[in-house]
């Protein structure tokens, strides 16, 4: 693939996260008295942990710290050089403690619950389109369609919260909360990693069941495109067992476009793993989120926002660069 | 599909009149009623621990969250459908820039938008306000696919004809490209309104929603906020549940539906 090709998704890349950043600046700022330090130390106060005389006096040194009483163009660039080193500040609510040492253990939470659930529902979810559309392919797998798409219409979360009272709280099978047991210490045995699965396993199966629906459906469409296709008759000419017609004639092809869904369905995925993070209380990213927004705990909120702004664009990024390498004809088209 | 889709929706809107006319939407409020209490003859759908009465609260709310989903969905479809007809037709400059815009728009993911923007406004927030929220994120997806079809009809005979007989671009783009796109907004329209929607709910699940209207995304809020789901409290969540999923479930056939309308091709999968 030509560097005019990369260079122009790396430059998209960097305009994304720069509008995600420029946003995340700017919002807070547009929004009338809103003061989050003030408001911050105004709640301690209130909880009685501080003399209201000095609140005054420490608000003033809060906002030297942080440099909220300079001009707004030099906060600005003090804010990209600060994002530029991932320098993302402080937490308000835990305060000393700095916006990454709060991001950094969900992180790993995360991308293994979204990665894994992901990868089972696309895998899984896109054989199954396959073979419904496919003629040769066992008939009972019909019955499939109805509740697949069903499913596919309940967002995440709510199938989490179903799924929770009905497996959780009813049948006491799954464990309620959590991503391993209270008072377990981490440690690199099998026993932990059993008991990192078994909670992670209805957080996953949230995910899948919901995100399978569409992955199915829409691999279904593209197949049946490509049914249509002239090389496949040509394939069926020849004499080509059926099976492998099926593989690396039609699914080759039909994977083109449902990785571009892929690309595109991003961010979704991601939001809808987060709210169901929250309804697990699986400490993640996104009860982090959660913990940051009923503390008003702003720059752990920017902060986390901005992870997610960075992990989508460059996610889509891996994912522009990889496609020409799985479809020769854009390698030449985008030259 | 498109008619079992409407039936759905239309049956949800017949449930919902007659509850409207036989229950006081004033019991919604909290302290309405002794806290807690399962479903009985008296409150039909039980309690919440606030004191508000889990039927009426369904039927203040339901209402709401469509309105919202119809507010945002709408204004999203009408400023997608201005840039995506523009994009399309002229082309060029306009074009790159909106769509480059869109890009932009859309790679960045729109619930880390919304949650910065509504931990802000925290306060002020009404159901109008959401809306906006939700609309200023809802317009990229209909200027793409607007701007595709567009692309498409734009070399089409009928339009080299109606410029030849002397109709100006903008008549042309109302007279013969929005009546042949008919279906495909309509198909959009239900598309952006369902994940309008879906978008109010997160917001409203994670706290962000308005905090004194009882929609069915805050009434989950606040089922989780009060521990309802340990204390096996099903009537206070389940409703809400239900109702959203038969509203996506709707939403979802009559997209599905107005979309074989509007694209024959697909009419043909009977495989």
């Amino acid at each position: 693939m030509s560097l005019r090709y990369v260079l122009g998704r790396l430059l998209f890349f960097l305009v994304v996260v720069w509008a995600g950043v420029t946003l995340i600046f700017f919002l807070p700022r547009l929004a009338p008295d809103r003061d989050p330090v003030r408001e911050r130390l105004g709640m301690m106060v209130a909880m009685g942990g501080m003399n209201a005389e000095n609140v005054e006096r420490l608000a003033q040194a809060y906002e030297a710290k942080f440099g909220l009483d300079k001009p707004l163009w030099q906060q600005y660039v003090n804010y990209i050089s600060d994002i530029a080193r991932f320098d993302l500040g402080y937490s308000l609510a835990k305060f000393p403690t700095r916006v990454v040492d709060v991001i950094a253990p969900a992180v790993p939470w995360t991308i293994s619950l979204l990665g894994v659930s992901t990868l089972i529902a696309f895998s899984f979810g896109s054989l199954l389109g396959g073979l419904l559309a496919w003629p040769g392919a066992p008939r009972y797998l019909r019955f499939l369609l109805p509740p697949l798409f069903t499913f596919s219409a309940i967002p995440y979360y709510l199938l989490g919260l179903i799924l929770i009272y009905l497996f959780a709280f009813k049948l006491k099978w799954f464990p309620l909360t959590g991503g391993s047991q209270i008072l377990t210490m981490p440690s690199l045995t099998f026993g932990y990693l059993l008991e990192l699965i078994y909670h992670a396993i209805l957080p996953a199966l949230s995910i899948v069941l919901s995100s399978i629906g569409f992955w199915s459906l829409s691999m279904r469409g593209m197949m049946i495109t490509v049914e249509g296709e002239d090389y496949i008759t040509l394939a069926e000419a020849k004499g080509l067992p059926s099976g492998r017609i099926f593989l690396w004639y039609a699914m080759r092809n039909a994977l083109l476009p449902q990785t571009t869904a892929l690309a595109l369905s991003l961010g979704t995925v991601l939001s809808g793993s987060l709210l169901v993070e929250i309804m697990f209380n699986y400490p993640g990213i996104g009860s982090a989120l959660f913990a940051a927004i009923t503390g008003f705990d702003y720059f752990v909120i920017y902060g986390i926002v901005f992870l997610i702004v960075v992990a989508i664009a460059l996610a889509t990024l891996i994912l522009d660069l990889i496609y020409p390498l799985l479809d020769p004809r854009i390698r030449y088209q985008k030259g | 599909m498109l008619a079992s889709g409407l039936f759905t929706l239309l049956l949800m809107v017949v449930l919902w009149l007659i509850g409207y006319f036989s229950v006081d939407i004033k019991l919604a409020a909290p302290l309405s009623a002794p806290t807690d209490l399962p479903p009985s003859r008296e409150y039909l759908l039980g309690t919440d621990s606030a004191g508000r009465q889990l039927l009426a609260v369904m039927i203040a709310g339901t209402p709401t969250t469509l309105q919202i989903g119809l507010i945002a969905g709408a204004l999203g479809m009408f400023i997608g459908t201005i840039l995506g007809f523009t994009s399309g037709y002229f082309g060029g400059v306009v074009d790159s820039i909106i769509r480059s815009a869109a890009d932009v728009a859309l790679t960045v993911p729109a619930l880390a938008v919304l949650v910065v923007i509504a931990s802000v406004i925290n306060k002020t927030l009404s159901p109008e306000i959401l809306a906006l929220i939700i609309a200023s994120l809802a317009w990229m997806w209909p200027t793409r696919t607007i701007r595709a079809q567009v692309l498409t009809m734009r070399e089409r005979a009928y339009v080299e004809i109606a410029r030849l007989s002397g109709l100006n671009n903008f008549e042309i783009i109302f007279k013969e490209l929005v009546p042949n796109l008919l279906p495909y907004l309509a198909a959009s329209f239900v598309g952006a309104v369902s994940s309008s929607v879906l978008a109010a709910i997160g917001l409203e699940a994670l706290g962000l929603g308005p905090q004194s209207e009882p929609t069915l995304g805050m009434t989950i809020y606040w089922a989780r906020y009060y521990n309802g789901l340990p204390r096996g409290m099903w009537w206070w969540w389940a409703p809400p549940v239900i109702i959203i999923i038969m509203l996506f479930i709707s939403l979802f056939m009559i997209a599905s539906g107005l979309d074989e309308i509007a694209n024959p091709r697909a009419r043909r999968t009977t495989a």
